[in-house]
């Protein structure tokens, strides 16, 4: 009896949950389309929506520790200008580069050290008036032009390929192991679980709670430089307004990643699954021609549900145990 | 006593906060006036007051919405598709009267609402995600019954119209219907049971639940509320601006999260007054009104917004942290 019920609660892990909806969507998808399974279609499927996965991963960790942050779009958006400018200037792309990846950085920065500073304000709010003033440093910028004029070799980082895997997908595998190895096999992973369970108790037990948030701020902020730099490759120009309302995909994915919201928990593996997910879906839909607005609301719906489950079968589970108690 | 003395504090703090608020107000305003003699002029102060109605209104939600330690995205997005219902039924049955349909945009609202209200109660999900999964939901549906097409102005009757664009003793009706909301949010609040159970529950759900506070209830109560405001000022968008798209208001949610952030409502829950709000949805107006008159570029907007809020919320924490330092120095003597 007690094995059985173990066997269970072991294919209704969340990350199974996953894998199940990924091989579900993608039989949807080879149905839809024939040469949906063809290797070079997979690779631009994954091109499509791997850029703002970038930021996934840091995010993942904010909400692990029970904060989150609204800003990294318009970070995104920020540092992405700053390229452009600075390359409409006559700034060598490398330099631009860099300007691209320091002003992401300071961004997220900013952000850790007023949560850290300033412990009565709550992360969302914060984040959302930072969110506002980032996005409007990019219009007083750039106004309503677009900067372009980035030189030919930079499209490579894009659309580029290493033998016949895109450039995106390995840099992305490699921020990917990075991040589960600092969540799950180090001793700050351990500390960032610890303040997602209990913010008061990990100060008293010695953990640098302050120095932990900034970090994970910080590596947003970098994270979405990386973004940046990706999503500007892929389009050779840059706008104050792009990456609009990536924040909340990017929150969205984490949250069907089975990060629970309210913090301590969490793996970086399920919530790669979720980005998958989300981006094949969204692709399989528009294969089908089905319109992005459509595609919002089975988003919506998936959000709502996949945080709606847990608790729903956890209150099944405490019920059986009660009706298990009776029995014996 | 030590009771008393902290109540006094308290309430010298909320002083403060609004009175420095006026305070700022009044020096925004002078500093215009010197700039551009037509900002105090009746006219302007009318266009002021009528493009910051409709924020003002939802701010009262969202305000009641904050209280309770929630937040609501999914306003902006209710709004368009409140108000893109409204529209269809105005577009395809023009005979149907004007405030019959805007009755149905609220009732469309406050489900939407009340739904919300019920995941987060019931369900358990942090507010922030169910009504972010609702933002998705409502967009998308906005899309699906409009079928991604525009209402235009020569659609709209003009009795329709007329509802935010009318006046009446010769005052704008979004005026005349944010007073309405506002002495009613006042009277509901300050002088209703189920209003301060309101900020009990949010003050401390724990204790408000073991004292016999139906918690659930009121979150409910607090979300629909939320829903039927912004099905209102959906329809109201609509018709002030004559035309409904399925983007309508995008990202609308963040202006009234900031105005309410600007009054001194605190996002931890339990505290938040009609006063402040009030106070906060006009600077927020008048910060988007101004900027044209004195010569400054729109693209300036969003940073001076984004600026003013994360400088208004830091100095309040400055300000309580002094506050506290003061009486902790009392009493130790």
């Amino acid at each position: 009896m007690i094995k059985n019920t173990n066997k269970l609660s072991f294919l209704l892990k969340w990350e199974w949950m996953l894998v199940a909806l990924l091989i579900l969507i993608n039989i949807m998808n080879a149905s839809l389309s024939p040469y949906y399974l063809e290797y070079n279609n997979m690779m631009s499927a994954i091109m499509a929506f791997l850029d703002r996965s970038f930021m996934v991963l840091p995010m993942a960790i904010i909400i692990i520790m029970g904060d989150i942050d609204i800003s990294v779009a318009s970070t995104v958006a920020l540092s992405s200008v700053m390229m452009g400018v600075s390359v409409q200037n006559g700034v060598p792309m490398t330099v631009a580069i860099l300007i691209c990846m320091a002003t992401a950085t300071l961004c997220g920065f900013i952000n850790g050290l007023i949560v850290t500073k300033f412990k009565e304000l709550s992360a969302a709010i914060v984040t959302i008036s930072t969110m506002i003033l980032y996005r409007g440093i990019a219009y007083i910028i750039l106004e309503d032009q677009a900067a372009s004029g980035f030189p030919l070799w930079f499209s490579i980082l894009g659309w580029g390929d290493i033998g016949t895997i895109p450039l995106i997908l390995i840099v992305f595998i490699a921020f990917s192991v990075i991040f589960w190895l600092i969540l799950h096999k180090t001793t700050a992973g351990r500390q960032i679980l610890a303040i997602g369970q209990n913010n008061t108790a990990s100060i008293y037990s010695g953990i640098n709670v302050d120095k932990m948030r900034l970090f994970a701020f910080t590596a947003a902020g970098f994270m979405a430089g990386i973004t940046a730099l990706f999503l500007t490759s892929k389009m050779a120009s840059t706008r104050p307004n792009i990456a609009i309302g990536y924040e909340l995909e990017v929150i969205a994915m984490v949250v069907l990643g089975g990060v629970s919201t309210s913090g301590g928990k969490g793996k970086i593996h399920s919530v790669i699954l979720a980005i998958f997910v989300i981006g094949l879906l969204k692709y399989g839909l528009g294969i089908i021609n089905i319109h992005s607005q459509i595609v919002t609301i089975i988003i919506g719906l998936l959000l709502i549900f996949s945080t709606l489950l847990p608790s729903i079968g956890q209150r099944v589970m405490s019920k059986l145990k009660i009706i298990r108690q009776m029995n014996l | 006593m030590e009771k008393l003395l902290k109540k006094k504090n308290n309430i010298q703090l909320d002083q403060f906060r609004e009175l420095g608020l006026l305070l700022f107000i009044i020096i925004i305003s002078i500093m215009v006036q010197i700039r551009n003699p037509s900002f105090l002029t009746g006219e302007n102060i009318n266009d002021l007051l009528k493009n910051t109605a409709i924020l003002s209104i939802l701010s009262v939600g969202m305000m009641l919405v904050l209280v309770t330690r929630g937040i609501d995205l999914s306003i902006a997005a209710n709004m368009a598709f409140s108000g893109m219902l409204a529209s269809i039924i105005v577009r395809d049955f023009p005979q149907i009267h004007p405030v019959l349909i805007m009755l149905i945009g609220i009732s469309a609202g406050t489900l939407s609402g009340f739904i919300n209200g019920l995941l987060i109660s019931k369900g358990k999900i942090l507010p922030i995600i169910a009504t972010l999964g609702m933002m998705y939901v409502l967009r998308g549906s906005t899309f699906l019954i409009s079928k991604g097409q525009w209402v235009s102005a020569y659609q709209f009757t003009d009795g329709f119209k007329k509802m935010a664009t009318g006046t009446n003793w010769g005052i704008n009706n979004l005026i005349l219907i944010a007073v309405a909301v506002y002495a009613l949010a006042y009277y509901f609040i300050n002088h209703t049971r189920t209003g301060r159970r309101i900020y009990a529950t949010g003050s401390n759900p724990d204790s408000a639940k073991i004292s016999g506070i139906n918690t659930d209830r009121m979150v409910i109560l607090v979300y629909s509320i939320m829903g039927m405001l912004s099905g209102l000022t959906g329809v109201l968008w609509m018709a002030r601006f004559a035309s409904a798209q399925s983007d309508s208001a995008m990202g609308y949610e963040m202006n009234v999260i900031a105005a309410c952030v600007l009054g001194g409502v605190s996002m931890s829950g339990g505290s938040g007054k009609v006063g402040g709000i009030l106070l906060g949805s006009l600077l927020f107006g008048i910060l988007n009104n101004t900027l044209p008159l004195i010569n400054v570029s729109p693209f300036w907007q969003n940073a001076i917004q984004g600026a003013v809020i994360l400088l208004a919320v830091i100095a309040n924490v400055l300000a309580k942290r002094g506050m506290t330092k003061r009486n902790l120095n009392r009493r130790d003597r």
